[in-house]
């Protein structure tokens, strides 16, 4: 048995069995509790060991918050050319609840900030956006992931219709480039984090340049029993 | 082994006995490595003091009319989140790093117009008058501390040295030493190294200036300044340079690092003050550390009004900001 092969057969076992009909609920569900995680343990030290979080809880907490709405736009982004490139169609199912996810940690880090830093003070809110520009940028990647979040439902993507709502959702690769410009921009910090996230993006995009793209799935070592056809 | 142990500093005014040092911790390599040393050349042995962290107990008698309302902030807290970007700029950074510095032998140059310039070591530093102050500490980031430090008043430092009428500002000059400091051996330096702060000579010589030796009745560890720092409550902490090594008395107002690198976001006098925001942000409230909400009004002078603002009477403090 070569190795390509064996992949092959990963991948489809992946796709047919842990993804297929009987299994996916399941670990859908996991998948789930697992995205909770990093929210749950920042809620945990905030309300029962404080020190865990530092000399300045506000601010762990702030850019945690932050971080893991990048982290899971980006693993949402690599959905799609997984899927192509390893011929995992199921993939798809995760990809909507992984951007919500995103959303969810969006809103939360944005209310830290207007709750810990800023005390809703709108004035100073104002402020803030217009003589910082890596918060102006964070405030614009919000603004256009409101309407993806409304639009994420199947009742929308009937309304819209399947092209008009793809277009609309392609909104996603400005909104993950500014979150990331927003994390870059966050002036006497180290930049590693931001600079792996930025070479992340980047690669996610280049996956959906269309000759990359079908070069990857047919060199890819996950479908080889389909490649050549 | 375990009598591996650093001198406290010589204080005349406190008998030897009291001041038994009872903690002293270092870097593990580096006591490793003195261990090692001890043991392997033990009669050659020059100063166990090579060591890096001399953290040991400092005794000085409270003074009460530095008492904030606030209480002092938790010890872990002020030791563990700080900036010293001679170690990196993450506020973790300087507590991870700091060991690799060698604090003893110490001393600082002290020149310029005086009268007597000299180098004065660490242990005649320490026999200044020293007392315990409970400072309010305003970063210029804004957030905030309540530090209980220990040290002498900087005029004592200047009477010994005693400046000349020509004398209207002092520079202070923190150390740089590239081996012993991550944060200067980054590929482009973060500022225009040394670090460099400056005072007026009136503010210099206020009774509230202080040079400190030392926190929450312990000589300082290294990531807070050790083994002597400037403090200057009524200023963002970055006036208040660490580990210093060299003190000028001049007629001309010095450049610090922090203005080289950005004018119009830090200025010369950078006093703390509601009124004069932040180019890139609000000063009007501070977070005092570790509460979640940014809540704590900023008050002008960071509180200490009264013993400073005969300072500055007369002044613009928008345009001197």
């Amino acid at each position: 048995m070569s190795e390509p092969l064996s992949l092959s057969r990963a991948a489809r076992w992946i796709d047919k069995g842990l993804l297929g009909p009987v299994w996916l609920g399941t670990v859908k569900a996991a998948v789930f509790v697992l995205c909770l995680w990093p929210l749950a343990r920042l809620a945990y030290a905030g309300l029962f060991d404080p020190l865990a979080l530092g000399a300045n809880p506000a601010e762990t907490i702030i850019r945690s918050l932050g971080d893991w709405t990048i982290r899971f736009l980006l693993i949402g982004l690599a959905i799609s050319p997984l899927r192509s490139w390893a011929g995992i169609n199921h993939l798809i199912a995760f990809r909507r609840m992984l951007g919500l996810f995103a959303f969810a940690y969006a809103c939360a880090h944005l209310l830290a900030y207007l709750a810990f830093d800023r005390l809703f003070q709108w004035g100073e809110i104002v402020q803030d956006v217009i003589k910082r520009p890596f918060i102006a940028v964070g405030f614009i990647a919000f603004c256009l992931l409101l309407p993806l979040a409304v639009t994420s439902t199947r009742g929308w993507v009937l309304r819209l219709g399947g092209a008009r709502w793809a277009l609309l959702h392609r909104l996603v690769y400005p909104i993950a480039f500014l979150g990331v410009l927003h994390d870059w921009w966050l002036v006497k910090r180290d930049l590693t984090w931001p600079l792996i996230y930025a070479v992340i993006v980047a690669l996610e995009m280049l996956a959906r340049v269309r000759p990359v793209k079908s070069f990857l799935k047919q060199h890819s070592p996950f479908q080889q029993n389909i490649a050549g056809r | 082994m375990t009598q591996f142990r650093i001198a406290p500093p010589d204080l005349p005014h406190i008998p030897a006995s009291e001041i038994t040092p009872k903690e002293v911790f270092l870097n593990r390599r580096q006591w490793l490595a003195g261990a090692g040393a001890l043991t392997t050349a033990a009669g050659l042995l020059p100063q166990p003091a090579e060591a890096a962290q001399v953290i040991v107990p400092l005794a000085a008698k409270a003074n009460p009319q530095f008492k904030p309302s606030d209480a002092p902030t938790d010890k872990k807290l002020a030791t563990t989140y700080n900036n010293y970007y001679e170690f990196g700029t993450s506020k973790s950074a300087p507590a991870n790093e700091a060991a690799s510095l060698t604090v003893r032998p110490w001393s600082i140059e002290v020149t310029g117009e005086v009268a007597k310039p000299r180098r004065i070591d660490l242990e005649e530093l320490m026999r200044l008058p020293l007392e315990e102050r409970i400072y309010r500490f305003r970063c210029v980031e804004a957030w905030s501390m309540v530090v209980p430090w220990i040290g002498f008043e900087f005029r004592h430092l200047a009477a010994l040295v005693e400046p000349t009428g020509k004398a209207r500002f002092v520079r202070f000059t923190s150390v740089a030493r590239k081996e012993e400091m991550s944060g200067l051996r980054t590929a482009v330096p973060v500022l225009d190294w040394p670090y460099t702060e400056g005072l007026r000579l009136d503010e210099a010589m206020n009774p509230l200036t202080l040079m400190s030796v030392g926190m929450y009745g312990e000589t300082l560890p290294n990531q807070n300044g050790a083994p002597v720092r400037l403090v200057v409550p009524w200023k963002y902490g970055f006036k208040s340079a660490k580990s210093i090594v060299k003190i000028e008395f001049l007629e001309q107002q010095p450049v610090s690092s922090w203005t080289k690198s950005a004018m119009h976001e830090y200025g010369f006098y950078s006093n703390v003050n509601p009124m004069v925001d932040h180019p890139r942000w609000s000063q009007k409230r501070e977070r005092l550390l570790p509460s979640l909400f940014a809540s704590r009004e900023t008050e002008l002078f960071n509180g200490y009004t009264e013993q400073v603002a005969g300072l500055y009477s007369g002044m613009d403090l928008k345009a001197n900001f």
